[in-house]
């Protein structure tokens, strides 16, 4: 970021307002090509990793090589979709819920540091401002179901948005004890308080057990969050035909679809830069690897272990859901966070 | 001379938005058209300086205390337009609350002496929690067992409405009434 602002002021002649400006653009429009990048990618990549999980191929012809061109394929047909809107649907906002949902995740990831320095917003509270500004998703979720007018529509949302607000609990305590250890709020710090390879990390259980614990709960919270299996009870195609986007086709689903992939990626990039990490190499000679791609393939496997678990486990109901939020989860991360500081405290590893 | 177009900007996102919670025939638009003014109050909060405030205020108020409401009001009945009341009694009352509730306002506002300076752009998490652990930890820990009463009568709430009727529950209540 500093390089940049430096080549629009020092080389372009910009002043500081206009090279912030030109920065903050540049980054934006960077983050929303990786991001829709990466939602095609991801899609190829779900269609592979179920087939794989199931015994069958998956896409094989488009682009000849495994249906690589699959995804952009689909892309194509969706855009030439017909925009449909239910007449009984509230227009207004049946058009804003999608944009609502999207943006909830794009404002998201620009707090995400993909190497050192290379954020598009690097501020102080990073991983709280990631965390707030995904409860936008919720709402979008909600304005989704209601304005369809439609009952499938409408339990989709409810179910979607009492899971994401019971889950954004255990979630966010998850990352208090790596908070506690980093002593900042700030991914770039809690990145760089880890370096020196994988003895570092914050997975590491010898260091702290309970982060170890913290990784599981996160991990399990962030399926949940992102409404896939097998908590995908917004979702369920055997009983509410598919959950808030029922009634969205085109574009508009595309939306959906996209928020979804980003949000998947995103919720594996924080537990990549929280627990593993971030960009760090995981063993010393790997230095040669550019951080960016550690950061990446990092991400990416964390996605493949989502996807392993969404193909290979039944959907739970909806009590056992809960259940398994408020009297499981939300007490093991409450006693990670105690467990954590006592543990940090004993061992004198407190900044 | 950008501060000003934020400022401005920031304003409008609060109060049109606002207008339309107050005005709007249709109670979920109302319920919607709130994000925008909690939004524009975290902007508000951010424009100052205020990070910490900033966030906490989009956690709490859009994150939680908004994605409530919506669920009350979308599972409340809407009536249907045109049958609503508009007769004087309905308009009366508010008003009067509402023109006492600007008067205070307008008076606190103009009475006390606002501490007026450049907003600071440091982080102010860190000092935060060093006042909330340190100066402020009594009222601190008050609102948390506050909150803790509040947890634990909601709790009791609802359960006592899911075993209401039932004669085991009826029972049980007599038998803890007894001294």
């Amino acid at each position: 970021m500093k390089l940049m602002y430096d080549f629009f002021t020092g080389q372009l002649g910009l002043g500081a307002a206009g090279a912030n400006i030109t920065v903050a653009a540049v980054m934006a429009v960077i983050m929303f090509t990786v991001m829709a990048l990466c939602a095609i990618i991801l899609t190829w990549m779900e269609r592979k990793v179920a087939g794989f999980m199931q015994s069958r191929y998956g896409p094989m012809y488009t682009g000849r090589f495994h249906g690589w061109a699959q995804a952009v394929a689909d892309m194509l047909k969706i855009l030439g979709k017909e925009d449909i809107i239910p007449a009984e649907a509230d227009k207004g906002l049946f058009k804003f819920a999608p944009i609502l949902v999207l943006l909830g995740s794009l404002l998201a990831w620009a707090a995400i540091p993909w190497a050192p320095d290379f954020v598009a917003a690097d501020f102080d509270l990073g991983l709280f401002y990631i965390f707030a500004v995904s409860s936008l998703v919720v709402i979008g979720i909600l304005m989704a179901g209601w304005a369809s007018n439609n009952k499938w529509s409408l339990y989709g949302a409810a179910r979607g948005a009492a899971q994401m607000i019971s889950y954004e609990i255990p979630l966010a305590l998850a990352v208090v004890p790596v908070v506690m250890r980093a002593g900042s709020l700030n991914p770039q710090d809690i990145v760089i308080a880890q370096q020196g390879g994988i003895w570092h990390w914050n997975i590491n259980p010898i260091t702290n057990p309970f982060l170890f614990i913290a990784f599981f709960m996160y991990f399990i919270a962030s399926i949940a969050e992102t409404n896939r299996g097998p908590f995908d009870m917004p979702e369920t195609e055997s009983e509410l035909v598919a959950g808030y986007h029922t009634e969205y086709t085109g574009m508009r689903f595309a939306f959906f679809f996209l928020a979804e992939y980003a949000n998947l990626f995103l919720v594996s990039m924080i537990a990549a830069l929280v627990f593993l990490g971030g960009w760090w190499a995981p063993f010393p000679g790997m230095g040669w690897i550019p951080p960016a791609l550690n950061f990446i393939i990092k991400g990416v496997l964390l996605v493949f272990l989502n996807m392993w678990v969404r193909w290979t486990l039944p959907r739970v109901r909806v009590d056992q859901l809960m259940h398994l939020c408020w009297k499981v989860m939300i007490p093991v991360s409450l006693l990670c966070v105690v467990g954590a500081g006592v543990w940090m405290m004993a061992w004198g590893q407190l900044k | 001379m950008i501060r000003d177009l934020v400022f401005v900007l920031l304003a409008l996102l609060t109060v049109v938005p606002a207008f339309w919670v107050v005005f709007s025939r249709n109670i979920v638009h109302a319920g919607f058209a709130l994000l925008f003014t909690l939004v524009g109050v975290a902007g508000f909060y951010g424009f100052l300086g205020a990070d910490f405030l900033a966030v906490t205020q989009l956690m709490v108020y859009v994150g939680g205390v908004l994605v409530l409401v919506l669920f009350t009001v979308m599972m409340t009945h809407v009536p249907a337009v045109g049958r609503r009341r508009h007769g004087l009694d309905r308009l009366v009352p508010p008003a009067v609350f509402a023109a006492a509730v600007f008067g205070v306002l307008y008076k606190v506002i103009t009475v006390v002496k606002w501490n007026v300076g450049e907003a600071s752009t440091s982080p102010t998490t860190a000092e935060i929690g060093t006042q909330l652990m340190t100066n402020y930890v009594f009222p601190f820990e008050y609102v948390s067992i506050v909150l803790l009463a509040a947890m634990v009568g909601a709790a009791i709430l609802i359960r006592e409405r899911s075993h209401a009727g039932s004669d085991d529950a009826i029972a049980e209540e007599k038998q803890e009434a007894r001294p």
